[in-house]
Protein backbone atom coordinates (compact mmCIF):
# COMPACT_ATOMS: atom_id res chain seq x y z
CA UNK A 1 0.00 0.00 0.00
CA UNK A 2 3.00 2.09 0.86
CA UNK A 3 3.67 2.61 -2.74
CA UNK A 4 0.57 4.14 -3.58
CA UNK A 5 1.71 7.41 -2.80
CA UNK A 6 4.95 6.83 -5.16
CA UNK A 7 3.66 8.45 -8.19
CA UNK A 8 6.30 8.85 -10.91
CA UNK A 9 7.46 12.82 -10.46
CA UNK A 10 5.19 14.47 -13.47
CA UNK A 11 6.23 18.40 -14.24
CA UNK A 12 6.54 20.57 -17.05
CA UNK A 13 9.96 20.38 -17.26
CA UNK A 14 10.87 23.51 -19.87
CA UNK A 15 14.50 24.72 -19.02
CA UNK A 16 15.48 25.87 -15.41
CA UNK A 17 13.94 29.23 -15.12
CA UNK A 18 15.58 31.58 -13.11
CA UNK A 19 15.30 31.46 -9.71
CA UNK A 20 12.81 34.73 -9.18
CA UNK A 21 10.60 32.74 -11.38
CA UNK A 22 10.37 29.38 -9.92
CA UNK A 23 8.57 30.11 -6.73
CA UNK A 24 5.83 31.68 -9.25
CA UNK A 25 5.71 28.56 -10.81
CA UNK A 26 5.49 26.17 -8.51
CA UNK A 27 2.31 28.46 -6.91
CA UNK A 28 1.04 28.43 -10.38
CA UNK A 29 1.25 24.36 -10.48
CA UNK A 30 -0.06 24.10 -6.70
CA UNK A 31 -3.01 25.96 -8.23
CA UNK A 32 -3.64 24.60 -11.38
CA UNK A 33 -3.46 20.90 -9.66
CA UNK A 34 -6.23 21.63 -6.83
CA UNK A 35 -8.03 23.39 -9.98
CA UNK A 36 -8.29 19.85 -10.80
CA UNK A 37 -9.36 18.05 -7.49
CA UNK A 38 -11.75 20.29 -6.34
CA UNK A 39 -14.95 19.99 -8.13
CA UNK A 40 -14.67 16.13 -6.38
CA UNK A 41 -12.91 16.94 -3.04
CA UNK A 42 -15.80 19.86 -2.28
CA UNK A 43 -17.98 17.15 -2.24
CA UNK A 44 -15.88 14.64 -0.79
CA UNK A 45 -14.87 16.82 2.31
CA UNK A 46 -18.45 17.89 3.11
CA UNK A 47 -20.31 14.74 3.03
CA UNK A 48 -17.62 12.17 3.29
CA UNK A 49 -14.79 14.15 5.58
CA UNK A 50 -17.26 16.08 7.92
CA UNK A 51 -19.46 13.59 8.29
CA UNK A 52 -16.08 11.57 9.69
CA UNK A 53 -15.24 13.30 12.19
CA UNK A 54 -18.47 14.33 13.17
CA UNK A 55 -19.18 10.56 13.84
CA UNK A 56 -16.31 10.80 16.10
CA UNK A 57 -17.19 13.95 17.74
CA UNK A 58 -21.00 12.83 18.41
CA UNK A 59 -19.95 9.33 20.18
CA UNK A 60 -19.47 11.76 22.78
CA UNK A 61 -22.34 13.34 23.17
CA UNK A 62 -25.96 13.16 23.96
CA UNK A 63 -28.35 14.12 20.97
CA UNK A 64 -32.36 13.95 20.18
CA UNK A 65 -32.88 15.99 16.91
CA UNK A 66 -35.02 18.31 19.36
CA UNK A 67 -32.89 19.22 22.43
CA UNK A 68 -29.11 20.44 21.57
CA UNK A 69 -26.34 18.13 21.68
CA UNK A 70 -25.02 17.87 25.17
CA UNK A 71 -21.10 16.79 26.35
CA UNK A 72 -21.86 13.14 28.02
CA UNK A 73 -17.87 11.62 27.82
CA UNK A 74 -17.77 7.87 27.63
CA UNK A 75 -21.45 7.58 28.31
CA UNK A 76 -22.43 6.16 25.24
CA UNK A 77 -19.62 3.61 25.28
CA UNK A 78 -19.90 2.39 28.59
CA UNK A 79 -23.92 1.83 27.35
CA UNK A 80 -22.60 0.10 24.71
CA UNK A 81 -20.51 -2.40 26.78
CA UNK A 82 -24.04 -3.01 29.09
CA UNK A 83 -26.52 -3.19 26.34
CA UNK A 84 -27.23 -6.71 25.75
CA UNK A 85 -28.87 -5.99 22.06
CA UNK A 86 -25.80 -4.31 20.72
CA UNK A 87 -23.68 -6.98 21.87
CA UNK A 88 -25.30 -9.79 20.58
CA UNK A 89 -25.09 -7.58 17.42
CA UNK A 90 -21.53 -7.45 17.42
CA UNK A 91 -20.75 -11.16 18.21
CA UNK A 92 -23.21 -11.61 15.31
CA UNK A 93 -21.39 -9.46 12.99
CA UNK A 94 -17.90 -11.15 14.06
CA UNK A 95 -19.60 -14.26 13.41
CA UNK A 96 -20.38 -13.76 9.96
CA UNK A 97 -17.16 -12.15 9.29
CA UNK A 98 -15.28 -15.45 10.58
CA UNK A 99 -16.91 -17.44 8.14
CA UNK A 100 -17.61 -14.98 5.06
CA UNK A 101 -13.90 -13.95 4.89
CA UNK A 102 -12.24 -17.39 4.77
CA UNK A 103 -14.70 -19.12 2.40
CA UNK A 104 -14.99 -16.09 -0.01
CA UNK A 105 -11.10 -16.38 -0.47
CA UNK A 106 -10.50 -20.14 -0.54
CA UNK A 107 -13.66 -19.91 -3.16
CA UNK A 108 -12.30 -16.88 -5.12
CA UNK A 109 -8.42 -18.22 -5.13
CA UNK A 110 -10.34 -21.89 -6.10
CA UNK A 111 -12.05 -20.29 -8.97
CA UNK A 112 -9.05 -18.14 -9.99
CA UNK A 113 -6.79 -21.34 -10.11
CA UNK A 114 -9.02 -23.04 -12.18
CA UNK A 115 -9.74 -20.01 -14.60
CA UNK A 116 -6.03 -18.80 -15.07
CA UNK A 117 -5.62 -20.52 -18.59
CA UNK A 118 -5.71 -20.55 -22.16
CA UNK A 119 -9.16 -22.43 -22.48
CA UNK A 120 -11.69 -22.32 -24.82
CA UNK A 121 -14.70 -20.52 -23.42
CA UNK A 122 -12.61 -19.22 -20.41
CA UNK A 123 -14.22 -16.24 -20.76
CA UNK A 124 -18.06 -17.49 -20.08
CA UNK A 125 -16.58 -19.33 -17.17
CA UNK A 126 -14.97 -15.99 -15.78
CA UNK A 127 -17.97 -13.84 -16.38
CA UNK A 128 -20.36 -16.63 -15.18
CA UNK A 129 -18.52 -16.70 -11.80
CA UNK A 130 -18.66 -12.66 -11.59
CA UNK A 131 -22.52 -12.17 -13.03
CA UNK A 132 -23.79 -12.34 -9.14
CA UNK A 133 -21.40 -9.76 -8.14
CA UNK A 134 -23.45 -7.26 -10.08
CA UNK A 135 -27.20 -8.45 -8.89
CA UNK A 136 -28.87 -6.72 -6.68
CA UNK A 137 -28.80 -7.92 -2.71
CA UNK A 138 -32.63 -7.51 -2.55
CA UNK A 139 -33.13 -9.94 -5.87
CA UNK A 140 -30.18 -12.00 -4.34
CA UNK A 141 -32.10 -12.78 -0.95
CA UNK A 142 -35.26 -13.00 -2.12
CA UNK A 143 -34.39 -16.17 -4.43
CA UNK A 144 -32.10 -17.38 -1.98
CA UNK A 145 -34.61 -17.52 0.35
CA UNK A 146 -36.92 -19.55 -1.69
CA UNK A 147 -33.51 -21.59 -2.34
CA UNK A 148 -33.30 -22.38 1.61
CA UNK A 149 -37.05 -22.85 2.28
CA UNK A 150 -37.15 -25.67 4.52
CA UNK A 151 -39.55 -28.13 3.30
CA UNK A 152 -39.76 -27.32 -0.86
CA UNK A 153 -36.21 -25.37 -1.68
CA UNK A 154 -34.34 -26.72 -3.62
CA UNK A 155 -31.07 -26.60 -1.11
CA UNK A 156 -33.17 -29.45 1.12
CA UNK A 157 -34.39 -31.33 -1.61
CA UNK A 158 -31.05 -32.12 -2.44
CA UNK A 159 -29.68 -32.95 0.56
CA UNK A 160 -32.58 -35.41 1.10
CA UNK A 161 -31.88 -36.59 -2.32
CA UNK A 162 -27.68 -37.20 -1.00
CA UNK A 163 -29.04 -38.94 2.30
CA UNK A 164 -29.43 -36.06 4.59
CA UNK A 165 -32.52 -37.00 6.85
CA UNK A 166 -33.03 -34.05 8.16
CA UNK A 167 -31.72 -30.92 6.71
CA UNK A 168 -31.24 -27.79 8.42
CA UNK A 169 -34.15 -25.13 8.62
CA UNK A 170 -31.98 -22.24 7.58
CA UNK A 171 -33.19 -19.04 7.36
CA UNK A 172 -36.04 -20.16 9.97
CA UNK A 173 -33.36 -21.77 12.67
CA UNK A 174 -31.57 -19.76 15.47
CA UNK A 175 -28.69 -21.98 14.71
CA UNK A 176 -28.65 -21.82 10.72
CA UNK A 177 -29.94 -18.52 9.45
CA UNK A 178 -26.14 -17.07 10.00
CA UNK A 179 -25.12 -20.07 7.87
CA UNK A 180 -27.50 -19.52 5.22
CA UNK A 181 -26.29 -15.52 5.14
CA UNK A 182 -23.03 -16.54 5.11
CA UNK A 183 -23.59 -19.30 2.19
CA UNK A 184 -25.38 -16.55 -0.01
CA UNK A 185 -22.72 -14.20 0.41
CA UNK A 186 -19.66 -16.38 -0.17
CA UNK A 187 -21.21 -16.83 -3.54
CA UNK A 188 -22.33 -13.27 -4.25
CA UNK A 189 -18.98 -12.05 -3.71
CA UNK A 190 -16.77 -14.73 -4.87
CA UNK A 191 -16.37 -13.96 -8.46
CA UNK A 192 -15.17 -10.14 -7.78
CA UNK A 193 -12.40 -11.25 -5.41
CA UNK A 194 -11.28 -14.16 -8.13
CA UNK A 195 -11.09 -11.26 -10.83
CA UNK A 196 -8.17 -9.89 -8.42
CA UNK A 197 -6.73 -13.05 -7.66
CA UNK A 198 -6.46 -13.89 -11.48
CA UNK A 199 -5.03 -10.33 -11.66
CA UNK A 200 -2.31 -11.27 -9.42
CA UNK A 201 -1.51 -15.16 -10.78
CA UNK A 202 -1.43 -13.20 -14.45
CA UNK A 203 1.53 -10.69 -13.17
CA UNK A 204 3.76 -13.72 -12.19
CA UNK A 205 5.88 -13.68 -14.50
CA UNK A 206 6.22 -17.22 -16.29
CA UNK A 207 10.43 -17.53 -16.37
CA UNK A 208 9.49 -18.66 -12.24
CA UNK A 209 7.59 -21.28 -13.60
CA UNK A 210 9.80 -21.87 -15.90
CA UNK A 211 13.12 -22.17 -13.50
CA UNK A 212 11.02 -24.23 -11.03
CA UNK A 213 10.40 -26.88 -13.67
CA UNK A 214 14.05 -27.03 -14.74
CA UNK A 215 14.46 -27.67 -10.81
CA UNK A 216 12.00 -30.72 -10.76
CA UNK A 217 9.38 -29.29 -9.17
CA UNK A 218 6.08 -30.99 -8.96
CA UNK A 219 3.36 -28.98 -9.81
CA UNK A 220 2.44 -28.76 -5.87
CA UNK A 221 5.56 -27.80 -5.19
CA UNK A 222 5.27 -24.79 -8.02
CA UNK A 223 2.11 -23.78 -6.03
CA UNK A 224 3.92 -23.63 -2.75
CA UNK A 225 7.45 -21.86 -3.99
CA UNK A 226 5.88 -19.76 -6.59
CA UNK A 227 2.58 -19.09 -7.06
CA UNK A 228 1.47 -18.56 -3.44
CA UNK A 229 4.33 -15.76 -2.71
CA UNK A 230 3.69 -14.41 -5.69
CA UNK A 231 -0.18 -13.57 -5.05
CA UNK A 232 1.36 -12.28 -1.62
CA UNK A 233 0.32 -8.91 -2.36
CA UNK A 234 -3.14 -9.60 -3.99
CA UNK A 235 -3.95 -12.15 -0.78
CA UNK A 236 -3.49 -8.99 1.15
CA UNK A 237 -5.65 -6.61 -0.28
CA UNK A 238 -8.18 -9.12 -0.49
CA UNK A 239 -8.13 -10.12 2.74
CA UNK A 240 -8.61 -6.03 3.79
CA UNK A 241 -11.21 -5.62 1.36
CA UNK A 242 -13.27 -8.85 3.07
CA UNK A 243 -12.30 -7.36 6.20
CA UNK A 244 -14.25 -4.38 5.73
CA UNK A 245 -16.87 -5.43 3.49
CA UNK A 246 -17.62 -7.80 5.79
CA UNK A 247 -18.61 -5.84 8.81
CA UNK A 248 -20.34 -3.82 6.65
CA UNK A 249 -22.96 -6.29 6.25
CA UNK A 250 -26.68 -4.87 5.76
CA UNK A 251 -28.82 -5.04 2.53
CA UNK A 252 -28.80 -8.89 2.37
CA UNK A 253 -28.84 -9.25 6.31
CA UNK A 254 -32.06 -6.70 6.46
CA UNK A 255 -33.96 -8.18 3.00
CA UNK A 256 -33.01 -11.82 3.96
CA UNK A 257 -33.50 -12.38 7.97
CA UNK A 258 -34.28 -9.01 9.39
CA UNK A 259 -31.80 -9.83 11.92
CA UNK A 260 -34.09 -12.32 12.64
CA UNK A 261 -35.28 -14.98 13.62
CA UNK A 262 -35.20 -13.06 16.91
CA UNK A 263 -31.69 -11.96 17.04
CA UNK A 264 -29.73 -14.30 15.46
CA UNK A 265 -28.92 -12.08 12.43
CA UNK A 266 -28.97 -9.22 13.99
CA UNK A 267 -25.47 -7.08 12.93
CA UNK A 268 -23.74 -3.65 13.58
CA UNK A 269 -24.52 -1.54 10.75
CA UNK A 270 -28.19 -2.58 11.19
CA UNK A 271 -28.04 -1.51 14.99
CA UNK A 272 -27.05 1.31 13.79
CA UNK A 273 -29.22 2.16 11.37
CA UNK A 274 -31.98 1.30 14.21
CA UNK A 275 -30.82 3.47 16.74
CA UNK A 276 -30.13 6.22 15.26
CA UNK A 277 -32.38 6.41 12.19
CA UNK A 278 -35.20 5.17 13.85
CA UNK A 279 -35.05 5.88 17.52
CA UNK A 280 -33.09 9.58 16.86
CA UNK A 281 -30.56 8.30 19.32
CA UNK A 282 -27.69 10.13 17.11
CA UNK A 283 -24.82 9.78 20.39
CA UNK A 284 -25.40 5.94 20.65
CA UNK A 285 -25.34 5.02 17.42
CA UNK A 286 -22.63 7.26 16.61
CA UNK A 287 -20.55 5.31 19.33
CA UNK A 288 -21.39 2.22 17.82
CA UNK A 289 -20.14 3.00 14.63
CA UNK A 290 -17.07 4.66 16.21
CA UNK A 291 -16.48 0.91 17.93
CA UNK A 292 -17.75 -0.71 14.18
CA UNK A 293 -14.96 1.77 12.69
CA UNK A 294 -11.87 0.75 14.82
CA UNK A 295 -12.62 -2.93 14.70
CA UNK A 296 -12.20 -2.66 11.10
CA UNK A 297 -8.91 -0.73 12.10
CA UNK A 298 -7.22 -2.70 14.19
CA UNK A 299 -7.78 -5.67 11.63
CA UNK A 300 -6.12 -3.40 9.18
CA UNK A 301 -3.42 -2.87 11.30
CA UNK A 302 -2.82 -6.21 12.19
CA UNK A 303 -2.87 -6.93 9.01
CA UNK A 304 -0.50 -4.99 7.69
CA UNK A 305 1.75 -5.80 10.21
CA UNK A 306 1.64 -9.25 9.57
CA UNK A 307 2.44 -8.26 5.83
CA UNK A 308 5.24 -6.38 6.68
CA UNK A 309 7.17 -8.92 9.62
CA UNK A 310 6.37 -11.41 6.09
CA UNK A 311 8.28 -8.62 3.62
CA UNK A 312 10.98 -8.60 5.83
CA UNK A 313 11.46 -12.11 6.68
CA UNK B 1 0.64 -21.46 -17.36
CA UNK B 2 -1.08 -24.49 -19.71
CA UNK B 3 -2.02 -27.38 -18.16
CA UNK B 4 0.79 -29.50 -20.04
CA UNK B 5 3.86 -28.49 -20.93
CA UNK B 6 4.76 -30.60 -23.95
CA UNK B 7 8.32 -30.10 -23.16
CA UNK B 8 7.96 -32.57 -19.53
CA UNK B 9 9.03 -35.23 -19.08
CA UNK B 10 6.36 -37.86 -20.21
CA UNK B 11 6.16 -39.85 -17.59
CA UNK B 12 3.70 -40.54 -15.63
CA UNK B 13 1.32 -38.02 -18.08
CA UNK B 14 -2.67 -38.53 -19.02
CA UNK B 15 -3.37 -38.22 -22.36
CA UNK B 16 -4.20 -34.30 -22.80
CA UNK B 17 -7.37 -34.72 -24.18
CA UNK B 18 -8.63 -36.77 -20.70
CA UNK B 19 -7.03 -33.97 -18.92
CA UNK B 20 -8.81 -30.76 -20.95
CA UNK B 21 -12.45 -33.44 -20.40
CA UNK B 22 -11.93 -33.40 -17.06
CA UNK B 23 -11.61 -29.98 -16.61
CA UNK B 24 -14.31 -29.33 -18.63
CA UNK B 25 -16.44 -31.28 -16.41
CA UNK B 26 -15.29 -29.90 -13.60
CA UNK B 27 -16.05 -26.04 -14.86
CA UNK B 28 -19.80 -27.10 -16.02
CA UNK B 29 -20.40 -28.03 -12.65
CA UNK B 30 -19.21 -24.92 -11.21
CA UNK B 31 -20.59 -22.86 -13.73
CA UNK B 32 -24.22 -24.88 -13.02
CA UNK B 33 -23.85 -24.50 -9.64
CA UNK B 34 -23.44 -20.81 -9.77
CA UNK B 35 -26.14 -19.76 -12.34
CA UNK B 36 -28.54 -22.30 -10.56
CA UNK B 37 -30.45 -19.57 -8.40
CA UNK B 38 -30.89 -17.54 -12.00
CA UNK B 39 -32.27 -20.63 -13.74
CA UNK B 40 -34.62 -21.32 -10.84
CA UNK B 41 -35.60 -16.95 -10.88
CA UNK B 42 -36.77 -17.32 -14.34
CA UNK B 43 -38.82 -20.68 -14.12
CA UNK B 44 -39.95 -19.47 -11.07
CA UNK B 45 -41.26 -16.26 -12.78
CA UNK B 46 -43.09 -18.03 -15.47
CA UNK B 47 -45.20 -20.12 -13.04
CA UNK B 48 -48.41 -20.13 -11.38
CA UNK B 49 -47.62 -19.54 -7.87
CA UNK B 50 -48.56 -23.04 -6.47
CA UNK B 51 -46.28 -24.31 -8.48
CA UNK B 52 -43.62 -22.32 -7.15
CA UNK B 53 -42.25 -25.00 -4.42
CA UNK B 54 -42.70 -28.37 -5.11
CA UNK B 55 -41.75 -31.29 -4.21
CA UNK B 56 -40.19 -32.66 -6.37
CA UNK B 57 -39.33 -29.86 -8.27
CA UNK B 58 -40.61 -28.72 -11.43
CA UNK B 59 -37.48 -26.69 -13.37
CA UNK B 60 -39.54 -26.43 -16.63
CA UNK B 61 -42.88 -24.90 -15.63
CA UNK B 62 -45.89 -26.84 -17.22
CA UNK B 63 -47.49 -24.19 -19.03
CA UNK B 64 -45.75 -20.91 -19.43
CA UNK B 65 -46.95 -18.15 -17.65
CA UNK B 66 -46.44 -14.82 -19.68
CA UNK B 67 -48.84 -12.70 -18.19
CA UNK B 68 -46.91 -12.69 -14.91
CA UNK B 69 -44.81 -10.05 -16.87
CA UNK B 70 -47.33 -7.76 -18.34
CA UNK B 71 -49.17 -8.10 -15.13
CA UNK B 72 -47.30 -7.08 -12.24
CA UNK B 73 -46.70 -3.51 -14.30
CA UNK B 74 -50.24 -2.82 -12.31
CA UNK B 75 -50.01 -4.70 -8.89
CA UNK B 76 -46.90 -2.38 -8.61
CA UNK B 77 -45.76 0.99 -10.05
CA UNK B 78 -42.95 -0.75 -11.33
CA UNK B 79 -42.52 1.75 -14.40
CA UNK B 80 -42.08 4.86 -11.52
CA UNK B 81 -39.51 2.69 -9.60
CA UNK B 82 -37.52 1.95 -12.93
CA UNK B 83 -37.81 5.53 -13.94
CA UNK B 84 -36.46 6.70 -10.56
CA UNK B 85 -33.83 4.01 -10.60
CA UNK B 86 -32.41 4.74 -14.05
CA UNK B 87 -32.87 8.61 -13.58
CA UNK B 88 -30.41 8.18 -10.34
CA UNK B 89 -28.36 5.93 -11.74
CA UNK B 90 -27.25 7.82 -14.67
CA UNK B 91 -26.64 11.54 -12.85
CA UNK B 92 -24.83 9.91 -9.84
CA UNK B 93 -22.57 8.01 -12.19
CA UNK B 94 -21.99 11.07 -14.95
CA UNK B 95 -20.86 13.65 -12.17
CA UNK B 96 -18.91 10.29 -10.82
CA UNK B 97 -17.35 9.83 -14.04
CA UNK B 98 -16.09 14.21 -14.66
CA UNK B 99 -15.46 14.65 -11.20
CA UNK B 100 -13.41 11.66 -10.44
CA UNK B 101 -11.32 11.46 -13.69
CA UNK B 102 -10.76 15.13 -13.70
CA UNK B 103 -9.57 14.86 -9.63
CA UNK B 104 -7.38 11.95 -10.46
CA UNK B 105 -5.73 13.95 -13.30
CA UNK B 106 -4.71 16.45 -10.98
CA UNK B 107 -3.78 13.54 -8.26
CA UNK B 108 -1.69 11.22 -11.29
CA UNK B 109 -0.11 14.26 -13.55
CA UNK B 110 0.42 17.66 -11.93
CA UNK B 111 2.66 17.79 -9.49
CA UNK B 112 2.42 20.12 -6.55
CA UNK B 113 2.54 20.48 -2.18
CA UNK B 114 0.39 18.59 -0.03
CA UNK B 115 -1.07 16.52 -2.72
CA UNK B 116 -0.10 12.74 -1.44
CA UNK B 117 -1.31 13.49 1.84
CA UNK B 118 -4.29 14.26 -0.04
CA UNK B 119 -4.74 11.51 -1.74
CA UNK B 120 -3.97 9.51 1.83
CA UNK B 121 -6.78 11.02 2.96
CA UNK B 122 -9.15 9.60 -0.08
CA UNK B 123 -7.79 6.54 0.37
CA UNK B 124 -8.33 6.54 3.90
CA UNK B 125 -11.71 6.61 3.82
CA UNK B 126 -12.02 3.90 1.17
CA UNK B 127 -11.52 1.55 4.27
CA UNK B 128 -13.96 3.61 6.61
CA UNK B 129 -16.74 1.70 6.37
CA UNK B 130 -19.98 3.66 5.55
CA UNK B 131 -21.86 2.88 8.45
CA UNK B 132 -19.64 4.42 10.36
CA UNK B 133 -20.96 8.21 9.27
CA UNK B 134 -24.00 7.55 8.01
CA UNK B 135 -25.42 9.14 11.35
CA UNK B 136 -23.91 12.74 10.60
CA UNK B 137 -24.58 13.00 6.83
CA UNK B 138 -28.58 11.87 7.92
CA UNK B 139 -28.45 14.47 10.16
CA UNK B 140 -26.67 17.06 7.62
CA UNK B 141 -28.96 16.15 5.23
CA UNK B 142 -32.43 16.66 7.11
CA UNK B 143 -30.75 20.21 8.37
CA UNK B 144 -31.11 20.96 4.82
CA UNK B 145 -34.08 19.31 4.23
CA UNK B 146 -32.51 17.25 1.88
CA UNK B 147 -34.17 13.95 3.27
CA UNK B 148 -37.05 12.47 0.76
CA UNK B 149 -34.99 13.92 -2.10
CA UNK B 150 -33.15 12.65 -5.09
CA UNK B 151 -30.80 15.52 -4.28
CA UNK B 152 -29.29 13.61 -1.14
CA UNK B 153 -28.75 10.89 -2.70
CA UNK B 154 -26.69 12.12 -5.60
CA UNK B 155 -24.92 14.33 -3.07
CA UNK B 156 -23.80 11.52 -0.83
CA UNK B 157 -23.06 8.74 -4.20
CA UNK B 158 -21.48 11.25 -6.62
CA UNK B 159 -18.22 12.34 -4.88
CA UNK B 160 -17.19 8.62 -3.62
CA UNK B 161 -13.01 8.22 -3.69
CA UNK B 162 -13.15 5.01 -5.45
CA UNK B 163 -13.89 6.95 -8.88
CA UNK B 164 -10.70 8.88 -7.94
CA UNK B 165 -9.22 5.74 -7.22
CA UNK B 166 -9.74 3.91 -10.04
CA UNK B 167 -9.15 6.97 -12.39
CA UNK B 168 -5.70 7.47 -10.78
CA UNK B 169 -4.34 3.80 -10.90
CA UNK B 170 -5.19 4.08 -15.11
CA UNK B 171 -3.57 7.04 -15.41
CA UNK B 172 -0.41 6.23 -13.98
CA UNK B 173 -0.07 3.84 -16.42
CA UNK B 174 0.21 6.38 -19.33
CA UNK B 175 3.32 7.24 -19.98
CA UNK B 176 4.31 11.10 -19.00
CA UNK B 177 6.52 11.89 -21.84
CA UNK B 178 2.70 12.05 -23.80
CA UNK B 179 2.28 14.58 -21.61
CA UNK B 180 5.59 16.35 -22.00
CA UNK B 181 4.95 16.44 -25.59
CA UNK B 182 1.53 18.16 -25.82
CA UNK B 183 3.21 20.75 -23.03
CA UNK B 184 5.85 21.73 -25.67
CA UNK B 185 3.16 21.93 -28.24
CA UNK B 186 1.77 24.61 -26.37
CA UNK B 187 -1.85 22.66 -24.49
CA UNK B 188 -3.03 23.49 -21.07
CA UNK B 189 -2.71 21.18 -18.58
CA UNK B 190 -6.79 21.00 -19.09
CA UNK B 191 -6.34 20.53 -22.95
CA UNK B 192 -3.96 18.01 -21.98
CA UNK B 193 -6.88 15.76 -19.49
CA UNK B 194 -9.03 16.81 -22.58
CA UNK B 195 -7.49 15.77 -25.71
CA UNK B 196 -4.36 13.59 -24.67
CA UNK B 197 -5.28 11.73 -21.29
CA UNK B 198 -9.40 11.72 -21.55
CA UNK B 199 -8.96 9.72 -24.97
CA UNK B 200 -6.25 7.39 -23.80
CA UNK B 201 -8.11 6.49 -21.14
CA UNK B 202 -11.78 4.99 -22.72
CA UNK B 203 -11.78 1.73 -21.13
CA UNK B 204 -11.29 2.74 -17.30
CA UNK B 205 -13.96 5.48 -18.33
CA UNK B 206 -16.00 2.67 -19.19
CA UNK B 207 -15.17 0.63 -16.38
CA UNK B 208 -15.75 3.21 -13.60
CA UNK B 209 -19.48 4.09 -15.16
CA UNK B 210 -20.22 0.38 -15.64
CA UNK B 211 -19.39 0.04 -11.85
CA UNK B 212 -20.75 3.23 -10.53
CA UNK B 213 -23.85 2.50 -12.50
CA UNK B 214 -24.84 -0.97 -11.50
CA UNK B 215 -23.69 -0.20 -8.03
CA UNK B 216 -25.86 2.92 -7.48
CA UNK B 217 -28.99 0.03 -9.49
CA UNK B 218 -28.25 -1.96 -7.34
CA UNK B 219 -28.17 0.06 -4.07
CA UNK B 220 -30.37 -0.59 -1.40
CA UNK B 221 -29.55 1.14 1.97
CA UNK B 222 -29.25 4.73 0.44
CA UNK B 223 -32.49 4.86 -0.89
CA UNK B 224 -33.49 2.78 2.22
CA UNK B 225 -32.71 5.56 4.45
CA UNK B 226 -33.51 8.82 2.02
CA UNK B 227 -36.76 7.74 0.31
CA UNK B 228 -39.76 7.72 1.88
CA UNK B 229 -42.22 8.71 -0.55
CA UNK B 230 -43.37 5.95 -2.71
CA UNK B 231 -43.07 7.95 -6.00
CA UNK B 232 -39.18 8.35 -5.63
CA UNK B 233 -38.77 4.97 -4.69
CA UNK B 234 -35.93 2.29 -6.32
CA UNK B 235 -36.83 -0.73 -7.78
CA UNK B 236 -34.70 -2.27 -4.87
CA UNK B 237 -36.97 -0.79 -2.49
CA UNK B 238 -40.18 -1.73 -4.46
CA UNK B 239 -39.10 -5.44 -4.78
CA UNK B 240 -38.49 -5.63 -1.03
CA UNK B 241 -41.70 -3.89 -0.69
CA UNK B 242 -43.02 -6.70 -2.72
CA UNK B 243 -41.96 -9.59 -0.03
CA UNK B 244 -44.12 -7.61 3.13
CA UNK B 245 -47.44 -7.36 0.59
CA UNK B 246 -47.48 -10.46 -1.70
CA UNK B 247 -45.85 -12.36 0.97
CA UNK B 248 -47.07 -15.62 -0.30
CA UNK B 249 -47.07 -14.76 -3.81
CA UNK B 250 -43.91 -16.41 -4.78
CA UNK B 251 -44.03 -16.25 -8.48
CA UNK B 252 -44.47 -12.70 -8.51
CA UNK B 253 -41.67 -12.28 -6.37
CA UNK B 254 -39.35 -13.87 -8.82
CA UNK B 255 -41.05 -11.65 -11.89
CA UNK B 256 -40.33 -8.33 -9.86
CA UNK B 257 -36.79 -9.96 -9.30
CA UNK B 258 -36.07 -11.13 -13.06
CA UNK B 259 -37.69 -7.50 -14.23
CA UNK B 260 -34.86 -5.68 -11.96
CA UNK B 261 -31.98 -7.86 -12.69
CA UNK B 262 -32.60 -7.88 -16.68
CA UNK B 263 -30.95 -4.26 -17.36
CA UNK B 264 -27.83 -5.16 -15.21
CA UNK B 265 -27.52 -8.53 -17.57
CA UNK B 266 -28.25 -6.80 -20.44
CA UNK B 267 -25.43 -3.85 -19.06
CA UNK B 268 -23.14 -7.17 -17.96
CA UNK B 269 -23.27 -8.87 -21.50
CA UNK B 270 -22.15 -5.78 -23.54
CA UNK B 271 -19.37 -4.40 -21.17
CA UNK B 272 -18.35 -7.56 -19.37
CA UNK B 273 -14.77 -6.93 -20.76
CA UNK B 274 -14.91 -3.00 -19.24
CA UNK B 275 -15.88 -4.75 -15.62
CA UNK B 276 -13.89 -7.37 -14.79
CA UNK B 277 -11.11 -4.86 -16.40
CA UNK B 278 -11.98 -2.12 -13.91
CA UNK B 279 -12.00 -4.41 -11.24
CA UNK B 280 -8.59 -6.03 -11.94
CA UNK B 281 -7.49 -2.13 -12.27
CA UNK B 282 -8.93 -1.78 -8.80
CA UNK B 283 -6.03 -3.92 -7.39
CA UNK B 284 -3.32 -2.93 -9.32
CA UNK B 285 -0.05 -1.15 -7.50
CA UNK B 286 -0.16 2.12 -8.15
Amino acid sequence: MADLLTAPPATASAPPPPPRARGARRARTTLIGWSFILPNFLGFALLTLVPVLGALALSFMEWDSYNPPEWVGLDNFERFLNDESTLIALRNTAYYALGHVPLTMLAALGLALLLNRRLRGVGFFRAAAFFPYVTSMVAVAIVWNMLFDPEFGPVNQFLQFIGVDSPPGWTTSVDWAMPAVILTSVWRDMGYYMVLFLAGLQAIPTEYYEAAKVDGATAWQRFRAVTLPGLRPVTFLVLILLTVQSFKIFDLIVVMTDGGPGRATLVLSQQIYRKGIWEGEFGYASAISVVLFLIVLVFTLIQFWFNNRRERS
Amino acid sequence: MSTVDPAAPPAGRRPRALVQTILYAVLAVCALAILLPFGWMISASLKRNNEVLTSPIQWIPADFQWHNFTGIWSQIPLGTYLGNTVFLSLVITLLQVLTGSFAAYGFAKVRFRGRDALFVAYIATIAVPWQAYMIPQYIMMQKLGLTDTFLSLILLQAFGAFGVFLMRQYYLTIPDELCEAARVDGLTEYGIWARVVLPLSKPALASLALLTFVNTWNDYMGPFIYLTSNDLWTIQLGLRSFVGQYDADYAMMMTGSVLSVLPILVIFLLGQRYFIQGVATSGMKG
